[in-house]
């Protein structure tokens, strides 16, 4: 008899916790770095808004096909070339309870044009932005604006009232190394909510009730973000089961996880190509011995670039996985051709002569900045450039750091010669001269400046005329690509590895959603 | 001079401590490994045409070779290279130079510290002796990788970074030295503690030696047994206490590698396949250090009396 009580009970436990061992599933998630500051407005880095993304939303957004389309707007249309009217979706609610009016969104978008935002060059063009009534929002731009809405879908929509609260209603100053209430806590309309946060070690977010959309799969219920430097201990992990996905498998690393029956791995072309910057601004090198600037030379930099062995460093560094850059830009980005993207030739006699000419025979020395837990093998890169470089003469000293940090220093203006990654949200070739080669722009760090590439900059910003407009395209790059302004090395290939009963998509940004993950 | 130097030569052959050293052969099979490693550490320009600390002569290109006797291996290459095209023989030799470079400074830095303090503690006694005595427990209370580790980020944090590089052996040493002396000084004071009431102290003293004088040339030498055994095991202690702080990131840079350094980059390619990487570098610091301990033990037999039936 008293055995039947314990079966009883056994069974009474069984039934009262087996719903929850079956649809309560948590997804354990690794990458080398973490997001770094939850301000979605603070800084645009690749990690950041990939966790931004899981907790905050739009007015459009990119679905896994990598198409705009609706997010929190639900509709719009243009009234005459300057004017956009959003419809928002109605049902929508914080996840402290909030209804999400329009508010919210003339709120966000203004504070997201903050002196401290570092996505005020998204929206550079919106002049105004104003409530017509709890669910329409008007959007003016200054001149006619073709990729507003590409733009738009990297402004995240916050709380007006949580942020009052808060005291977060500037944007963080994240190079300024400023604290806020919300670097540390988000509190969005997206599918999850972040119930917990130590940076660099564990972000746990929870499904958010309140969400108006549907999820792919019921039973994730969790997400941990468990970042792990090491790229080996990062693989060791995922391969004894504790964590479940990891969005930039190593590629010295890719055969063993194949090996695995337990795991998958998958590849695809990432939307990021790796270059240097050389600062061609500062009259004398911080870190240099010659007492000037050698690359405000054309030809040192033409000699840096040949004697790049970009070949060598695909299949040693990248065990294949990159794909040879000639331009910043990617296939699938509005402007790029593949003539561009040709590389002038390997060439190491070349490149000393036009060192030598340029009046270095027996070149110079300077710094390279490099992240460490960034992108693809960053620091192995850089430790070959090192080397392709000494051939010639100058003598490179690496100095490799963390992503905060080199971000930051960059940002300061500290780097003569630095490495960096760019992706293109908005796939279109403005993003990256709006950023990267307009005078003074803020990832300008090499001070790039040249007159008829900000005019070509105005024209693509403002053109409507899509023939007149590729064309202002097509003469910036090639006048940035005669210059030799930047070092381009490589368009990445990003690889996921997962347990084979963990799916979730990979998308060429490299940001995952986890609302369309789901378990076999 | 001939007749000098064989009667030198005679005495050493005499001695108790040749007698013992003959006699073991643990101890001349690692002090012939090691008179090897020493050899090939400290004249490595001589043994290979390569210099792995000039990033310009490397050729990414030879980069993961796998060793020689391997199907897709090279003869110039015997270990095989690195992620970098470095040859791993040269890249090891040239990295346990700095790993017995640092290893030998830190305890002969230890040494120094912890026989001063120890000896003018155990002769002087009082309350001198009391402050610094307290100060070695304090000191073992800490682990030394801790303290090592503190004293590093201490380092860090003042000199700049520009200047850290070419700092980080000394910081090096003297990390690894500041965590050990403690031992020197408790064995020492101990041993002066003996000797100082014994008749050949009291009798220079009496004549008038200065303090100083009775010190270092009457009681030192007679203290340095223990100490040189100690000494010893503290050689390979100091040695895996580089190759632990290198192996965590916070010893030599990776531009100039010790050992550690050379197993912490390895370390990436564990699962790839590259296992020679990792492997030889580790096997050459267990080598080394066991080398290092057999002999200190083979010492600490032969020159504690004590233990002698």
């Amino acid at each position: 008899m008293k055995y039947g009580y314990f079966i009883k009970i056994l069974l009474a436990f069984f039934l009262a916790f087996a719903p929850t061992q079956t649809f309560a599933k948590t997804i354990k998630w690794s990458m080398q770095g973490d997001s770094l500051t939850l301000d979605p407005h603070a800084q645009n880095e690749g990690p950041t808004t990939q966790v931004s993304r899981q907790v905050y939303e739009a007015l459009v957004t990119r679905g896994l096909d990598m198409k705009i389309g609706p997010q929190l707007a639900t509709e719009w249309r243009t009234q005459g070339p300057n004017t956009w009217i959003f419809k928002l979706r109605e049902d929508v609610k914080f996840s402290d309870g909030t209804p999400f009016t329009s508010e919210d969104v003339v709120f966000s978008i203004l504070r997201a044009k903050q002196r401290t935002s570092d996505f005020k060059e998204y929206i550079s063009t919106v002049s105004g932005v104003k409530a017509v009534n709890d669910y329409t929002v008007e959007i003016t731009t200054s001149k006619p604006n073709p990729i507003l809405l590409n733009q738009l879908s990297n402004i995240f929509i916050m709380s007006k009232k949580w942020s009052e609260k808060n005291f977060a209603v500037m944007a963080q100053n994240w190079d300024a190394g400023q604290e806020t209430f919300s670097a540390t806590n988000a509190m969005g309309t997206g599918p999850f909510k972040i119930t917990l946060r130590e940076p660099n070690t564990k972000t746990v977010f929870k499904r958010n009730k309140k969400w108006w959309g549907t999820m792919k799969d019921d039973k994730v219920t969790e997400i941990h973000l468990l970042p792990i430097k090491n790229a080996a201990t990062r693989v060791a992990a995922l391969l004894s089961g504790e964590i479940d996905v990891v969005t930039d498998a190593p590629v010295q690393d890719l055969a063993r996880i194949k090996n695995s029956p337990a795991h998958k791995v998958e590849s695809t072309a990432q939307m990021r190509t790796i270059f240097l910057g050389m600062d061609q601004g500062a009259d004398k090198l911080r870190t240099g011995n010659t007492g000037d600037n050698p690359f405000k030379k054309k030809a040192v930099r033409q000699a840096l670039y040949q004697a790049i062995d970009i070949e060598a460093i695909k299949k040693k560094v990248m065990r294949g996985l990159s794909e040879p850059a000639g331009i910043i830009t990617f296939p699938g980005v509005n402007g790029y051709t593949e003539e561009l993207d040709k590389r002038l030739p390997y060439d190491v006699a070349a490149a000393k002569k036009l060192l030598a000419d340029a009046g270095y025979p027996n070149g110079f020395e300077v710094e390279l900045r490099c992240p460490n837990d960034r992108y693809v093998n960053d620091e192995a890169i850089c430790t070959a450039v090192v080397g392709m470089l000494g051939k010639i003469g100058v003598k490179v000293n690496l100095f490799a750091q963390t992503k905060s940090k080199h971000f930051k220093e960059l940002k300061d203006n500290q780097g003569d010669f630095y490495m960096l990654g760019w992706g293109v949200p908005t796939l279109d070739s403005h993003y990256v001269f709006h950023y990267l080669y307009e005078s003074g722009a803020s990832w300008n760090r090499v001070n790039f400046s040249n007159s008829d590439v900000d005019a070509a900059i105005r024209v693509m910003e403002g053109e409507v005329n899509l023939d007149k407009r590729n064309a202002a395209i097509a003469k910036a790059w090639k006048i940035v690509k005669d210059d030799i302004s930047y070092l381009p090395l490589h368009h990445q290939v990003i690889s996921w590895a997962a347990k084979k009963d963990v799916n979730v998509p990979i998308r060429p940004n490299n940001e995952p959603l986890f609302r369309f993950a789901s378990f076999d | 001079m001939d007749n000098k130097a064989l009667t030198t030569w005679d005495k050493i052959k005499d001695s108790e401590i040749y007698f013992s050293f003959i006699k073991s052969p643990t101890a001349i099979v690692s002090s012939i490994l090691l008179v090897i490693i020493f050899f090939c550490s400290f004249f490595v320009e001589f043994i290979t045409p390569y210099n792995p600390f000039d990033p310009s002569s490397l050729s990414l290109m030879d980069a993961f070779t796998p060793p020689s006797w391997t199907s897709d291996g090279k003869v110039e290459f015997l270990l095989g290279t690195d992620g970098q095209g470095r040859d791993m023989l040269s890249t090891i030799l040239y990295g346990s130079r700095i790993s017995l470079i640092v290893g030998f400074s830190a305890i002969l830095f230890s040494l120094i510290l912890g026989v001063g303090l120890g000896l003018t503690a155990g002769f002087f006694g009082g309350k001198y002796e009391m402050i610094v005595m307290r100060l070695t427990d304090v000191q073992l209370t800490v682990p030394s990788i801790l303290m090592a580790l503190l004293v590093d980020g201490i380092a860090r944090g003042i000199i700049s970074r520009e200047l850290h590089d070419e700092m980080a052996i000394y910081v090096l040493i003297f990390a690894i030295g500041i965590s050990e002396w403690p031992q020197f000084a408790r064995v020492s004071r101990a041993a002066t503690l003996v000797e100082k009431n014994k008749d050949y102290v009291s009798a220079s003293t009496i004549i008038g030696v200065s303090n100083f004088i009775v010190m270092f040339k009457h009681i030192l030498p007679n203290i340095m047994r223990p100490v040189l055994v100690i000494g010893t095991i503290g050689l390979a202690l100091a040695i895996i206490a580089e190759a632990t702080l290198s192996f965590l990131g916070v010893g030599v840079p990776p531009t100039t590698p010790s050992l550690g350094t050379l197993i912490r980059l390895g370390n990436d390619f564990l699962f790839s396949g590259e296992w020679w990487i990792t492997f030889f570098p580790a096997i050459f610091l267990v080598v080394l250090a066991f080398s290092i301990n057999l002999l200190g033990d083979w010492m600490r037999d032969t020159l504690n009396p004590k233990l002698k039936k």
